[in-house]
């Protein structure tokens, strides 16, 4: 628990009503200028929360499309070129203006310089300037994608994006471009941030875990996505000036495309999964009401994540003309980060056994994180498997698995790290009935989607193709069908919530009687945070069952 | 950056965490810009290795003149900028600003001796393409798609630093910098030896290797 100079009384809403201070959302005022420049962390995480959500829904939307003409086996809805637009659309929204900005820009954004007991990130002019490089980004996104699209599939892989394609590439490609240096600037700004910036007391080993998780996550985003920038510039180069670098006519190697694609896009995975263990460690911990089993070896896990993840890239080009030494290798190296992975989902199991378990709803996505990553997890071994990935490379079996992943994984936990944070963004309570009916709903949903899909992937179903043999139409019938039920689940906590910015119940400072810093301020907080800059002395996750809660709130 | 110069920005609580936490968030920033440049070093060590008899015949048509005048103008800019960031932490108020200037103007005769350079390029056919010189094998192109978007990546960066030391040569000469406070000196010096380091990897795999 977090000593801290202030008073009980004035954490505690109740009693001082009326001396209450003005907080960050009336603070500087609600203009729309207010809101496009402001510097406050907490601000801009909300931007981004708006943005990132936007462009969820209209990858949502080219996913439901997909989902629709695949329900029957010939291609009757979408032409197979409309189709190749639509998982183009779908791959790079989801993958670079909502996965990787999901957690850390919004929820890192906002409660990263909290947990840290300081006013800000160390550059708030620099974070400001990174929205607007993400949102310069989305709007070239956006116009390649109303001028007619791309077909290149998320990943670009030459020769046919640099030469044959006549799609808008190059438009796309530079949209990823100004958005990776969003990312970049996002990154840099939290290493900063949490090496310099932490408030006294707060030692590396104090820090929660979600800190160490976004660490590692920060360290990736700044190494590899730069490399992914160079990568795709040199891919614009070649479709603009003909300057073919990757071009086989001039001896250029197009698998050299895939080494340096891969080299940031194979990391850029764990940029979509640690911030999800992130969350967890904070929610599985508060919800069991215990300490975190084994702190030093989940912190540790993050950061050999970060490691591990840079070594593995080559998995994804087993059939490529990668010799076969190096894929024996990748395959060793992608079995070595299982390793960490797995600490990490003992850890938190270990952290349950014997807690005092209460089923909210961001504990009801932590544990569908916990089971939906592990198959993730472990079906990722099997595609790691150099003879076996030979058979699945380019089936449903891929798709299913880093859905999982992704989906499975991350979403699932952004969704839980919303909830579990709402009452601090918005100061207001979200309906919990709903929010548990949400979260096993979309549990449901998820599985049905995409466990069809390993099956089929097992049974030879190809990825990428609009139309299909007969003999998988069950399977993808009960896919569309899962699908349509996540999409219920989705839209529901964006009802809700909006719902609850208006009528949900006032939020207490601190309503899971969590230790983290960031609880131990008001809800919604004060502009700077703090009104005294916290000094710590113990641990996270200070947990014991036997305090009475009073105890538990104000660190006594 | 702060009003006066003693001034801290709010998030921060004393200069001496500000200055940390800008020279932190520079290094961080060079490595982001090592790995930028890294994809284009990787692609030169790869095709260098598949191919070294045309990487070999192409490098011999860069001209070792223009290249080495270069590396001699921007080695010494970056002992300029040295000892710009030394006057600056001696409060010597007069020579920040004549360092400066004295860097930027051997930056723009790095850009002008560089464009130059192109000219004499484009003028031998070496722009690859259809219209590219005779008489070289195939994979020669590669070399000069490697050696244009290098050299211009590079000159891109020279140029942005050229926009950065003006600002701070607009503010040293308003008496901004002093012992007290010249992180953006120190952190623009950080990012300009940078370019120059880059250039010194530049110089030998375009202009010197297999040459002779």
């Amino acid at each position: 628990m977090n000593t801290l100079v202030d008073s009980p009384a004035i954490l505690d809403e109740s009693p001082l009503k009326t001396a209450e201070p003005p907080n960050y959302l009336q603070e500087g005022g609600s203009t729309l200028k207010s809101w496009l420049l402001t510097t406050d962390h907490k601000r801009i995480g909300i931007l981004y929360l708006y943005s990132i959500i936007f462009f969820f829904l209209i990858a949502a939307v080219a996913a439901a499309l997909m989902r629709m003409e695949l329900i029957t086996p010939p291609g009757d809805m979408v032409s197979s070129e409309m189709y190749n637009r639509l998982f183009t659309i779908h791959g790079v929204l989801m993958v670079w203006f909502f996965l990787i900005p999901s957690i850390p820009a919004t929820l890192g954004n906002f409660v990263i310089p909290m947990m840290i007991g300081a006013r800000d990130v160390s550059f708030p002019k620099l974070n400001l300037l990174s929205w607007y490089l993400f949102i310069a980004g989305g709007l070239f996104a956006l116009g390649a994608i109303l001028f007619g699209g791309v077909d290149t599939g998320w990943t670009f892989y030459t020769p046919f994006s640099s030469a044959y394609s006549n799609t808008h590439v190059v438009a796309m490609a530079t949209g990823v471009f100004i958005a990776g240096f969003g990312s970049i600037l996002t990154g840099l700004n939290f290493i900063v941030t949490i090496h310099k910036m932490r408030c006294p007391g707060l030692t590396w080993f104090r820090l929660p875990l979600f800190i160490w998780s976004l660490y590692a996550t920060s360290i990736i985003l700044v190494l590899a996505t730069p490399v992914l920038a160079i990568t795709l510039a040199l891919m614009a180069l070649e479709r603009i000036w003909g300057l073919g670098i990757f071009d086989p006519k001039l001896g250029g190697d197009p698998v050299l495309f895939q080494h340096l694609f891969w080299f940031y896009s194979h990391p850029a995975v764990y940029i979509m999964i640690l911030p999800g263990m992130a969350v967890v460690s904070e929610t599985i911990t508060c919800f069991s009401r215990k300490q975190i089993f084994g702190y030093h070896f989940v912190a540790f896990a993050s950061v050999a994540i970060a490691i591990l993840g840079f070594v593995a890239w080559g998995h994804h080009m087993f059939v490529s003309s990668q010799s076969i030494y190096a894929g024996m290798v990748f395959s060793m190296t992608s079995f070595l980060v299982s390793v960490p992975s797995a600490v990490k989902v003992f850890n938190w199991t270990m952290t349950l056994h014997r807690g005092s378990i209460t089923f909210h709803t961001p504990m009801l996505y932590a544990l569908g994180f916990i089971g939906l990553f592990t198959v993730g997890g472990l079906t990722g071994l099997f595609v790691a498997t150099l003879p076996v990935d030979v058979h699945l490379t380019d089936t449903y079996f891929v798709v299913a698995h880093f859905h999982y992943i992704m989906v499975g994984g991350m979403v699932t936990a952004f969704m839980g790290g919303l909830h579990y944070w709402w009452p601090k963004i918005s100061g207001r309570m979200y309906p919990e009935k709903l929010g548990q009916l949400a979260a096993l709903v979309m549990y449901i949903g998820f599985n049905l989607t995409f466990f069809p899909q390993f099956i089929m992937g097992y049974l030879g179903m190809p990825r990428r193709y609009h139309a299909y043999p007969e003999e998988f139409q069950i399977y993808h019938v009960l896919s569309s069908a899962g699908a349509s039920i996540l999409g219920a689940a989705y839209l529901l906590p964006f009802i809700y919530l909006l719902w609850s910015l208006k009528h949900g119940k006032k939020a207490p400072a601190n309503p899971w009687q969590a230790t983290g810093l960031e609880w131990q301020t008001p809800s919604p907080p004060p502009q700077h945070n703090f009104r005294n800059t916290p000094v710590v002395d113990r641990g996270p996750y200070d947990y014991s069952p036997e305090k009475s809660e009073e105890e538990v709130i104000y660190g006594q | 950056m702060a009003n006066s110069h003693v001034a801290v920005a709010e998030q921060f609580d004393d200069m001496p965490q500000q200055q940390e936490a800008s020279t932190l968030g520079m290094w961080t920033f060079l490595a982001t810009e090592v790995l930028f440049f890294g994809g284009m070093f990787m692609a030169y060590i790869i095709y260098r290795n598949l191919y070294p008899h045309a990487f070999a015949a192409a490098s011999g048509h860069t001209i070792l003149l223009y290249g080495t005048i270069n590396t001699g103008i921007l080695l010494t800019s970056s002992l300029t900028m040295a000892m710009a960031v030394y006057a600056a932490q001696q409060s010597n108020q007069k020579w920040v600003v004549r360092y400066l200037l004295l860097t930027i103007f051997l930056g723009c005769c790095f850009l002008v001796i560089k464009g130059f350079e192109y000219h004499d390029d484009l003028k031998e056919h070496l722009w690859p393409g259809p219209n590219f010189k005779q008489g070289l094998p195939v994979q020669a192109q590669i070399f000069w798609v490697l050696y244009w978007a290098m050299t211009g990546l590079h000159a891109l960066h020279v140029t942005v630093g050229l926009g950065l030391l003006s600002v701070l040569a607009w503010l040293a000469r308003h008496g901004k910098f002093s012992e007290h406070y010249n992180t953006p000196v120190e952190v623009s010096g950080l990012y300009w030896h940078f370019v120059d380091i880059v250039w010194i990897f530049l110089y030998p795999l375009l202009y010197l290797i297999n040459r002779y």
